[in-house]
């Protein structure tokens, strides 16, 4: 580390470093347009700590990076509002807290990693200005001390040549190597907490390995807490720890990678598995889920995946929603017929 | 980059011919249809014989091509490019020369357009900055929060003076704001005559050379502001749901920075070119409005030498116009490539 890192993270009054270090309770968030009131966020649940890498899967469209933005609190509003709920850093409800307050949280102890780095990154100014940035606004550095902390970080982050690429802008850089300047970016202020939206999806299959690998590398080394959002269900089973899948803005499994994979309890779960391509069964048919997600706006009466199920029954074309039913510990499924689905008796 | 701009330059040579043969050849035509100009100077007397023939023959007006109608008179027209080498633009009819260079610091050596610029950069600089300051101003407010009052005013606002012609715009203001307005303060005893009878004076007056252009230059700019706020406006409005400012509020910057650093920055890239190009525009601007105010600029020259017939002026005036026009469009080029990485390393 350099000479001029001071910690002069901004501490939040009532923070207790022993409560769970991230917590969102029945997070609810709608969108209201022209075209009516999309229901994004329908009382999500979860809990990360630090050291662990919590999954969150789903669909494009099913509300992962509106979570993520109420987590930051950078949703646009309008159109988005946050309805309900509470998102708890180390035991503090950030909602209840003022804009300077959150501003402060951002970047320092929560920090967020967008899925294409061409357009999350500022065109016009070089990645070395915009890394040092943080350390000029955040920790009153100067912008020598600034520049060579930003070159420290793109070290860190194994982009060659470091001192030279400071000063190069965003559209000079590779897309692997734009997403590393992106981690580099949320490492700055050695957040506690890292989400990361989509990290790979923009990239290359052979980049996107690499890219996964620097973010468990650096996610273990400093012990952060991880919440790791994808469509794409190859890409977290060495990385997560546990997964939690999303179906139309609410969980419907929770459970370890392990288990996902073993033995899935919810149909959504399954048909997300079934299409994966998978090496040994390799020239046969993708299994691609039938149907559309719904239209947030008029999502169905009951289980929302009602329409697109194989196992479905009158009782889940009704409400009430089917709750989380917990299965083992750290296992729960929406599901009425949870049982069947896993096959157990 | 230096071969680049020597690239344009060299660009600029067949545009700066084709303008002088074009309006070589529309003269011409012009001389070779109505007959010879240099008589229209006399009104009414009937000059000798020998008068009108010493003239025509001083002023180059006694080639016979002139008098065949639809040719276009290469040799005159060579002669000109000549002349136009060794900076002589001729004179006009009464042998005032076009331009001398020597006129910006000489009297002695003073020439119509020499005399006639200084007002046309005192009346565009005065356009031009409240083009830049009011446009881009209210362009940003009205971007930053659409759909509020601010944001409809402007596009209403906007929208009517980009309908309405130049000219019509500067007569109503001449007529209700210099003149209707100018002379109720003119009846107040208490008001400085800077104001009253500067400011507010419906024409250009010698004695307040600043005061009373800042409302033809405003007439001048009102078109480019109008178009610049909207630009500006809808620019900010795109710029502030990129992606990059999601990310630069992810990175807990204030309000101000996000808005006043990162968004502003991207979105005054076209505004910055567009606020280039309309220096070009005023060039024609300037004919109009320094008509109606009566200010004696370049423009108000191009309109007297259209009136009268007069080629040389009007060439030598336009052709210093497609000049500044061009060199316009290239510092247009080069600014854009200052705000623009992407371009710049292309
Ligand atoms: N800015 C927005 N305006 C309106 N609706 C939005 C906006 N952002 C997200 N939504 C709604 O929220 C839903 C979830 O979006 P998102 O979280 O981005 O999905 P994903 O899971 O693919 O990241 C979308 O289907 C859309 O209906
Ligand atoms: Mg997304």
């Amino acid at each position: 580390m350099s000479d001029v890192s001071v910690d002069m993270s901004p501490s939040l009054a009532g923070v207790k470093m022993t409560a769970p270090l991230l917590e969102v309770e029945e997070l609810k968030v709608e969108f209201r347009t022209r075209a009516g009131i999309a229901k994004a966020i329908n009382g999500v649940s979860f809990e990360v700590n630090s050291g662990e890498t919590l999954a969150i899967l789903g669909e494009s469209g099913c509300g992962k990076s509106v979570t993520a933005q109420a987590i930051m609190g950078i949703l646009d509003t309008p159109p988005g509002y946050i309805t309900g709920g509470q998102i708890r850093y180390r035991g503090v409800d950030l909602l209840k807290r003022t804009d300077e307050e959150r501003r402060l949280v951002r970047a320092n102890k929560i920090a967020m990693i967008f899925q294409d780095a061409l357009s999350a990154l500022n065109p016009v100014f070089t990645v070395g200005f915009q890394l040092a940035e943080l350390f000029r606004k955040h920790r009153g550095m100067s912008r020598a001390d600034g520049k060579k902390r930003a070159v420290e970080l793109l070290d860190l982050v194994k982009i060659p040549a470091a001192r030279q690429r400071v000063s190069d802008f965003p559209h000079q850089f590779s897309g692997g190597m734009r997403q590393r300047v992106m981690i580099a970016m949320s490492l700055a202020l050695d957040p506690e907490l890292l989400i990361a939206d989509e990290p790979t999806t923009a990239l290359d299959v052979t980049v996107q390995a690499q890219i996964m690998s620097l973010l468990a590398e650096l996610q273990r080394e400093r012990q952060m807490g991880m919440i790791l959002i994808t469509h794409d269900m190859g890409v977290v089973a060495d990385v997560a720890d546990r997964i939690n899948i999303m179906y139309a803005g609410r969980i419907v499994e929770k459970a370890p990678v392990y288990d996902i994979y073993a033995k899935p309890s919810h149909p959504y779960t399954k048909a997300l598995l079934e299409s994966i391509p998978r090496v040994d069964l390799k020239g046969q048919q993708l299994n691609v889920i039938r149907g559309l997600p719904p239209n947030l706006t008029r999502i169905p009466a009951g289980c929302a995946f009602n329409p697109r199920c194989r196992y479905v029954r009158d009782a889940c074309k009704v409400d009430p929603i089917p709750p989380l039913y917990e299965i083992k510990p750290g296992i729960s499924s929406a599901c009425h017929f949870w049982k069947e689905v896993r096959g157990d008796d | 980059m230096g071969r680049y701009i020597v690239r344009r330059l060299l660009q600029f040579i067949p545009t700066v011919l084709g303008t002088l043969f074009l309006l070589h050849y529309l003269t011409t035509v012009g001389i070779q249809l109505t007959g010879n100009p240099i008589r229209a100077l006399f009104g009414d007397k009937r000059p000798a014989p020998e008068t009108l023939a010493a003239l025509t023959s001083r002023l180059h007006l006694d080639d016979p091509c002139l008098k065949q109608k639809g040719n276009p008179c290469l040799g005159l027209f060579r002669e000109r490019l000549v002349d136009i080498g060794q900076l002589d633009f001729g004179t006009n009819f009464r042998f005032r020369p076009v331009f001398d260079w020597r006129g910006f610091f000489d009297r002695a050596h003073a020439s119509i357009i020499t005399d006639a610029l200084p007002y046309t950069i005192k009346i565009t600089i005065i356009a031009f900055t409240i083009e830049a300051l009011v446009g881009v101003f209210i362009g940003m407010r009205a971007g930053m929060k659409p759909g509020k009052s601010l944001d409809y005013s402007v596009k209403i606002s906007t929208v009517m003076v980009i309908s309405v012609p130049v000219f019509v715009l500067g007569i109503l203001i001449q007529q209700f704001i210099t003149r209707d307005f100018g002379n109720f303060l003119r009846g107040q005893e208490w008001i400085p005559e800077v104001i009253s009878r500067g400011v507010f004076g419906s024409a250009y007056k010698q004695e307040f050379p600043f005061a009373s252009l800042i409302i033809p230059g405003i007439v001048l700019g009102m078109l480019s502001l109008a178009t610049t706020a909207r630009l500006t406006r809808t620019s900010v409005h795109e710029n502030m749901r990129a992606d990059y400012v999601r990310t630069a509020k992810a990175k807990g910057l204030t309000h101000k920075r996000v808005i006043g650093v990162h968004t502003l920055r991207n979105s005054l890239i076209p505004v910055a070119t567009n606020l280039g190009l309309s220096i070009g525009g005023y060039m024609t601007g300037a004919i109009i409005t320094e008509t109606i105010f009566n200010v004696p600029g370049v423009g108000n020259q191009t309109a007297r030498a259209i009136f009268q017939g007069e080629p040389a002026v009007l060439i030598g005036i336009t052709t210093m116009l497609v000049l500044v026009y061009l060199v316009a469009n290239l510092l247009v080029d080069l600014l854009y490539a200052v705000l623009d990485p992407r371009i710049r390393y292309e």
